[in-house]
């Protein structure tokens, strides 16, 4: 098998006949004088999928992007071009449009050198083509017969199988060369379930930086369990309650409330510009004393992992808040150049097209003591969020909301009726004051958060234990 | 590249489908461009240029279909994508309703619609909008200590559709914006808000002053928020959120939600939705509008039409697909709505309806997407101001409102005569008795 630096020059680099040494004069114009930061950022993605409706794979299609993006950097401002087209005359214009926040000045010489990070994360195969077409739809068909088995009320199934391959190659303003190749599968099923007139959907999947392999007949019956119990769940669920109450968020997927509450508080360009409600308070207790979160791009094939970010940095394992205090933040090179501090190789973009900012790679909060049964036997009344939808924040002001899709209310420390999905909504620099009890059950979701910033989409992975908080407001109708 | 030659690709492209087995095929083809610059505390922060395009095909063999995509425009690429999606629509089931829509319902008359309103804006000119407009912000009120930025972009979008009934559709069209979102503080809160424009042409934008100006005033006047006590009150939308309750509604009526059976709104046409004194059109042909066309993304001739008449609804958003899935006919829905207006049931705007209110809150921001279209549940946080005695009193943040959709919509008292005329959703303040809010 090829090395990950092979497969991508073959890619990115031969077929157009652009060596090192265009690329140093690429870099040159990018970091010519004045300019004191910059890179160039070559990708190439391909992207599959396959979708299962009236019970069979009616729909396919596939999409192949490449681009070269260039950045040029004095102080704080950043010039970004890109061009399609791997011409080289296209590549050098695209390499002055991004240098001419400049005023013209000499190019500068800078040689390039590799340097790669054997640190694999996940594999370089590619999942479009891990197994055959036919397996592919065989594998939604399966899956079909497996959720409509469970219940005849179920009226609607849409499986979709998604799989992507990308090869990056960054060179920064150092000369220093870094590649990687990203491969990325997703398996969603969304079923509605009908009963006296009322319909209600479950959903479930799960996914990562991995072949479709790892979708074999025990995980398919899982997923097709869960995402039916939800829809019956859900035809039995009452209207949620409106207040404020005490609320115990499931493991796993729930930890969308750390990466709202903190998460994107806790990203450099934010306190960089001083706009997020966590700015200034490094070395402070922002959480209760048993709450430890992290962000870790290193989690063999989890969705979020990196093996270098956008920049060509290594991805780390970065504690944020250690026992309540708050000890990092995430950060790309220029806000960590700004901040006096260094990367912690959470530089990403969506795409060559995108500018690169601090984001979250896989974002969650450590495990306590307790058992999830003996949390929920704590509460007297209140509600049990075991599963949720998306969030969001309000970076300023620290506000934040997220949607539970199943939900159970808390009556002397017993799960009573299930209850209709409600947003809940808090403020993160006191929400996790709040938090009382964690569980001893960590989880990371099962591979299907994506993250959305000014404009950009990023793969990301959540997880937390089960937890108490005391005071949260939850957003129903009675 | 020019349009010319984008029919040539799309021609020659869709030669070669037919001759490699494809019975019927479409092909769009589409390249844009502009840039846009960022002011952030006065310092030009960023300067993006962008320069993208894209082909892509959809074949039908035996009524299967398979489609593709590529950025790369040469000639063996754009044979290896059309390869793909033959060899794609060889796997996939057919399925009777796919297809082209039916040839007689191709577009035939194709007028200007002035999309295309290209300036002479340079990068240096947008740096000195930004740099006042963010300017404007920070003299609107003492508070006012931080930005995200003031922004201004600019672009410029070509397009060819095409496909084997022999139609071809081309669309050219320009977009400017301008937005700036300020931040306030006092003691330790801060309190963020914007203000923007977003047009076909230049000269249509706000003036970028009154932008900063307002995103300033905005932010400063949402200090010192605080929560409600859990109750339920008459909620009034501003028109900046108001829109977004008719995004739903019409994400309901699309065909997809319908023939999937997972819409509130399943089999409800010219049924009650509404209270008698609303009215909603949908205008495919407004002049320089953002959803403006005389074909859809199918090439089928667009027409003006009532989607709800005196409360009842009278049409779906169907494509030529969810129209047979529906036994149905298109409604030139392929590729989403158009502009949407919503007609004022009152002659007053958002200051008038607060005045003959004697309590209740005013919505002005809401996040999360608490939405759930299969059943009509809401429930979204919600930012905004707490009115009494027709006057607002304090700001209000950190709390929901809730409800259903069907009912929600039903207990509309208001529509009123103020819609922001960016986007292609246009709709006044909206008020609405009796919500659920929940806070303290």
């Amino acid at each position: 098998m090829q090395n990950v630096d092979e497969i991508v020059r073959s890619t990115l680099l031969d077929p157009y006949g652009i060596d090192d040494s265009d690329l140093q004069s690429m870099l040159g114009q990018v970091i010519c004088s004045g300019i004191e930061m910059g890179d160039i950022y070559f990708q190439s993605a391909e992207a599959e999928s396959w979708t299962l409706e009236d019970g069979e794979v009616k729909k396919s299609s596939y999409s192949s992007r490449q681009g070269a993006g260039f950045r040029s950097i004095i102080g704080e401002q950043t010039g970004l071009a890109y061009s399609e087209s791997f011409d080289k005359q296209s590549l050098m214009a695209a390499a002055k449009a991004a240098s001419s926040i400049a005023k013209a000045g000499k190019n500068a010489t800078l040689p390039i050198s590799n340097d790669n990070h054997e640190k694999p994360y996940y594999s370089s195969e590619n999942p479009i083509l891990s197994i055959d077409d036919l397996s592919k739809i065989d594998l939604l068909n399966r899956l079909d017969a497996k959720v409509r088995s469970l219940d005849p009320r179920v009226t609607e199934v849409i499986a979709s199988l998604a799989g992507g391959h990308g090869c990056v190659l960054i060179v920064n303003q150092d000369g220093k060369l870094a590649t990687d190749v990203r491969p990325m599968v997703r398996l969603s099923l969304s079923v509605i379930a009908e009963s006296n007139g009322r319909l209600e959907r479950g959903t479930s999947g799960g996914g990562g930086r991995m072949t479709y392999e790892f979708l074999d007949d025990d995980q398919l019956s899982k997923y097709a369990k869960e995402a039916v119990d939800q829809a019956l769940i859900n035809l039995e669920a009452d209207e949620a309650p409106a207040g404020e109450m005490t609320v115990v968020l499931g493991s796993g997927w729930p930890g969308v409330l750390i990466h709202e509450a903190i998460g994107h508080g806790l990203e450099g360009d934010f306190n960089r510009k001083k706009t997020s409600a966590f700015s200034g308070l490094m070395g402070e207790m922002v959480a209760s004393p048993v709450c430890t979160i992290v962000d870790d791009g290193t989690i063999p094939d989890a969705r979020g992992s990196l093996n270098i970010d956008d920049e060509g940095n290594p991805t780390e394992s970065t504690v944020l808040i250690e026992n309540g205090k708050l000890c990092n933040y995430m950060q790309d090179n220029l806000n960590a150049k700004l901040m006096n501090t260094k990367s912690t190789g959470n530089g990403r973009r969506e795409s060559y097209s995108s500018q690169t900012i601090p984001r979250m790679t896989n974002t969650f909060m450590l495990a306590g003591e307790h058992d999830q049964k003996e949390i929920i036997e704590s509460v007297d009344k209140g509600l049990y969020a075991k599963n949720f939808g998306g969030g969001q924040v309000d970076i300023t002001s620290g506000k934040f909301v997220f949607s539970a899709s199943e939900a159970y209310v808390i009556e002397k420390g017993k799960l009573g009726k299930p209850v209709k999905g409600a947003m809940l909504i808090g403020d993160g620099p006191s929400a996790l004051h709040q938090v009382s009890m964690v569980g001893n059950d960590l989880a990371l979701d099962p591979g299907v958060g994506s993250c959305g910033k000014d404009g950009q989409t990023v793969p990301v992975n959540v997880g937390q234990p089960t937890m108490r908080i005391e005071k949260l407001t939850v957003g129903g109708t009675t | 590249m020019d349009q010319m030659q984008h029919i040539d690709i799309a021609s020659r492209a869709l030669k070669y489908a037919r001759k490699n087995g494809a019975e019927e095929a479409s092909i769009k083809l589409s390249m844009g461009n502009g840039f846009s610059v960022v002011s952030q505390n006065q310092v030009i922060d960023v300067v993006e240029q962008f320069n993208d395009q894209s082909f892509s095909i959809s074949v039908y063999i035996g009524k299967a279909i398979g489609s593709a995509s590529t950025n790369d425009f040469s000639e063996q690429q754009i044979h290896a994508t059309i390869d793909k999606a033959l060899s794609l629509s060889r796997l996939t089931e057919k399925d009777d309703c796919n297809g082209l829509a039916e040839k007689e319902l191709m577009a035939t008359e194709i007028k200007d619609l002035d999309l295309y309103q290209p300036s002479d804006l340079s990068i240096e000119k947008a740096k000195e909008m930004a740099l006042q407009c963010e300017a404007a912000a920070f003299e609107a009120n003492e508070s006012i200590i931080n930005s995200e930025g003031a922004t201004v972009g600019s672009y410029e979008n070509q397009s060819v559709y095409l496909n084997s009934h022999d139609f071809i559709g081309e669309t050219q069209s320009t977009g400017h914006s301008i937005s700036c979102v300020a931040i306030a503080e006092k003691e330790g809160q801060m309190e963020m808000d914007y203000d923007y424009s977003s047009t076909r042409g230049l000269d249509d934008l706000r003036d970028h002053i009154s932008i900063g100006y307002s995103a300033g005033n905005r932010a400063a006047s949402n200090l010192g928020s605080r929560k409600l006590k859990t109750q339920k009150a008459p909620v009034l939308f501003s028109p900046r959120v108001s829109k977004s309750l008719f995004s739903h509604f019409l994400s309901a009526i699309s065909g997809t939600s319908l023939y999937r059976k997972s819409s509130f709104l399943v089999d409800k046409i010219d049924q009650e939705i509404f209270p008698n004194f609303i009215q909603i059109h949908e205008d495919p042909h407004l002049m320089k509008g953002f959803a403006s066309t005389y074909f859809d993304a199918e090439g089928v001739q667009t027409k003006p039409r009532e989607l709800i008449q005196d409360g009842y609804l009278k049409g779906y958003l169907l494509s030529s697909y969810s129209a047979r899935r529906l036994g149905m006919k298109t409604t030139a829905n392929a590729g989403g709505h158009h502009n949407i207006n919503v007609e004022k049931s009152v002659d007053e705007d958002l200051n008038e309806i607060i005045k003959g209110m004697q309590s209740g809150f005013l919505v002005t921001g809401l996040i999360g997407s608490g939405v759930n279209i299969v059943n009509g549940d809401y429930s979204r946080g919600a930012n905004g101001f707490w009115i009494e005695n027709g006057e607002i009193v304090y700001p209000v943040s950190e709390v929901t409102v809730a409800g259903n959709l069907s009912e929600m919509f039903s207990k509309i008292q208001k529509i009123g005569n103020d819609p922001e005329t960016d986007g292609s959703v246009f709709c006044g303040s909206v008020l609405i008795d009796d919500l659920m809010i929940a806070g303290e």
